[in-house]
């Protein structure tokens, strides 16, 4: 094994490493997401897609590279859109905001908001 | 210049990438990071496209266009109820660019690529090969293309083993005489036959595990791919994938109570047992949507359990509107969730997210077990495996050991179910015939409306 291989194999090791002290704190909650994130992020081998697609180095790994490309670019665009959609439906509960605004609601503004709500009823 | 121009765009794609993972560990920063890894990789591709190795774009234009125009309606138009294939099917796609990079390099050096890069060529392929058939099949299975059910036949795992050692060896082979293409080929073919055996004895259930094990799959296929082409963000991105997918395969199987070398080879050896326990001379209470209402009404504390019922009849919005209507009776509403809820890691969550729940209503199971004994109403939708009791208590149960949710704890439970057939483990469920639980019997959201419609009366 060559030195370069060595390095390589420390940069995977230590990846590996923070990932996992990383990946253990994220909650059940958004285990979802964290997938289909990690996925986006790994469509990183559109990178070396790329270089077969585009290098000229004869048809064959020009096709490969092309449907290659193709792939990794849905997981890309595919990926990081839908993990965006996910994580934007994620919302706390607004009480506090709530409180108060029901309390200033409720003295100045209630006997419209049953009214509105006595009509809906109907 | 250029090459320095490329390295710092890897660089900072690889910092980027971190943060991004760091930040989905809270909810409220988790939109914003990933924003910003989105940046890096789009650096990261820049970063390469003005490399002095390109050389044509055409090619690069129409995969780059296609993918987009496939990756788009992905994104944006699937439901959240058809995630578990979505992802299925995304891991699919970045196992096969994988596998292809790694063809291609093959067929370019061949035999001059030396033991260590032979090395990572192979191992590229084969997980990515498998990766790739693997998850078609998840997909198929998932979105009811081909049966959910778990398929075995006789000497399974036999078959399974001698494929496996077989292909093992040919990658040993190639590691030492890198020259030989048929070998190679060979390797690809029963690594792509290996994806197909490896998910077809898996039932429903156990998909959460295979689609977690897969994850890490195409994430070690990408850091392969980076060891071959001598590319450090592929490296890590691949890195953190690969132990992302092993985290949650880990986390998983503790929650189906199933062992570490059962998760690294997948089914192998998990053909299913059926249940000794039959439930026969027992009787259920059903209970009409009026009563259930009145129940819940009068309830001070309800948990809610979902499963993998509520996401087929897409009943999470109905669940929500009743938690609302409970709420404005005075009742307090949480949400107990199951780790393997669903076919996939946090499905039940983006299910009760996407119907305007807010997330901290949402309980893991650790945090709501002890709440039970509280609770006026446990209402169990479309679970069951999870609130199982024979897990705690029947040891000749297939899922005994398995950690449940306490629900048999609550002072009354009302399980909204479609019919008394059982589960996808075919295991009898000791919950159902218990004095306190009352069957509501029907489609979950249909069983779901009656109950808002009834409430609004009581």
């Amino acid at each position: 094994m060559n030195p370069t291989s060595f390095m390589q194999l420390y940069v995977f090791m230590l990846a590996a490493f923070v990932g996992y002290q990383i990946i253990t704190r994220v909650p059940p909650l958004l285990h979802t997401p964290l997938m289909s994130a990690t996925n986006a992020i790994s469509a990183i081998s559109l990178v070396g897609s790329l270089v077969a697609a585009g290098s000229d180095r004869g048809m064959v790994s020009t096709v490969l590279g092309f449907v290659a490309v193709t792939a990794a670019t849905i997981n890309v665009v595919g990926g990081f859109v839908i993990t965006d959609r996910m994580l934007k439906m994620f919302r706390r509960e607004p009480t506090p905001v709530k409180d108060s605004a029901t309390k200033s609601a409720e003295s100045s503004a209630s006997p419209p908001a049953d009214a509105a709500k006595v009509a809906g009823g109907k | 210049m250029r090459e320095t121009f490329t390295q710092l765009t890897y660089l900072v794609a690889s910092v980027l990438f971190i943060l991004g993972l760091r930040s989905l560990t809270k909810p409220d920063s988790a939109r914003r990071g990933m924003q910003y890894a989105a940046i890096g990789m789009l650096l990261a591709i820049v970063g390469t496209l003005v490399q002095h190795e390109i050389v044509r774009f055409d090619w690069i234009a129409g995969g780059l266009i296609l993918g987009t125009i496939i990756g788009i309606p992905l994104g944006t138009q699937v439901p959240m109820t058809a995630m578990p294939q979505r992802i299925a099917i995304s891991h699919m796609f970045g196992a096969l660019a994988a596998t292809l990079v790694g063809v291609a390099e093959y067929w370019l050096h061949g035999a001059d690529l030396g033991a260590a890069k032979m090395a990572a060529v192979g191992f590229e392929v084969l997980f990515g090969a498998l990766t790739v058939t693997g998850s078609f099949m998840a997909f198929g299975k998932l979105q009811e293309i081909i049966t959910g059910r778990a398929v075995t036949y006789k000497g399974q795992n036999t078959v399974n083993i001698t494929l496996f050692v077989i292909t093992v060896g040919m990658f040993v082979y190639l590691i030492v005489h890198p020259e030989n293409a048929v070998i190679f080929y060979t390797m690809i073919a029963l690594a792509l036959l290996i994806g197909i055996f490896l998910v077809l004895p898996i039932g429903g259930a156990d998909m959460p595990v295979v689609i977690s094990l897969l994850n890490s799959y195409a994430g070690l296929a990408s850091a392969a791919t980076g060891f071959a082409i001598g590319n450090n963000v592929l490296i890590i991105a691949g890195a953190l994938d690969g132990a992302s997918g092993f985290i949650l395969s880990i986390v998983m199987s503790k929650a189906m109570n199933r062992s570490f070398q059962n998760v690294i080879f997948g089914a192998f050896g998990a053909a299913p047992t059926t249940s000794a326990k039959s439930a026969s001379g027992l009787t259920v209470r059903s209970i009409s949507a009026e009563d259930a209402a009145i129940q819940l009404a009068y309830a001070k504390l309800v948990i809610i359990v979902p499963g993998y019922g509520m996401a087929v009849a897409q009943a999470q919005h109905q669940v929500r509107e009743l938690a609302e209507l409970i709420e404005k009776k005075g009742g307090d509403v949480k949400y107990a969730i199951h780790p393997v809820a669903g076919r996939m890691p946090g499905h039940m969550n983006v299910l009760l997210a996407e119907a305007n729940v807010p997330y901290d209503r949402l309980y893991d199971m650790d945090e709501i077990n002890g709440e039970f004994e509280r609770a006026d109403v446990a209402l169990v939708i479309g679970a069951n495996d999870v609130v199982n009791p024979a897990a705690r208590n029947d040891k000749s149960s297939p899922i005994y050991g398995m950690p449940i949710l306490n629900a048999d704890k609550a002072q009354n439970i009302i399980v909204l179910k479609r019919s008394m057939n059982p589960g996808f483990a075919g295991i009898e469920n000791e919950l159902f015939y218990n004095d306190k639980t009352s069957l509501l019997f029907g489609d979950a959201k249909a069983s779901l409306s009656k109950l808002v419609a009834e409430m609004k009366t009581v």
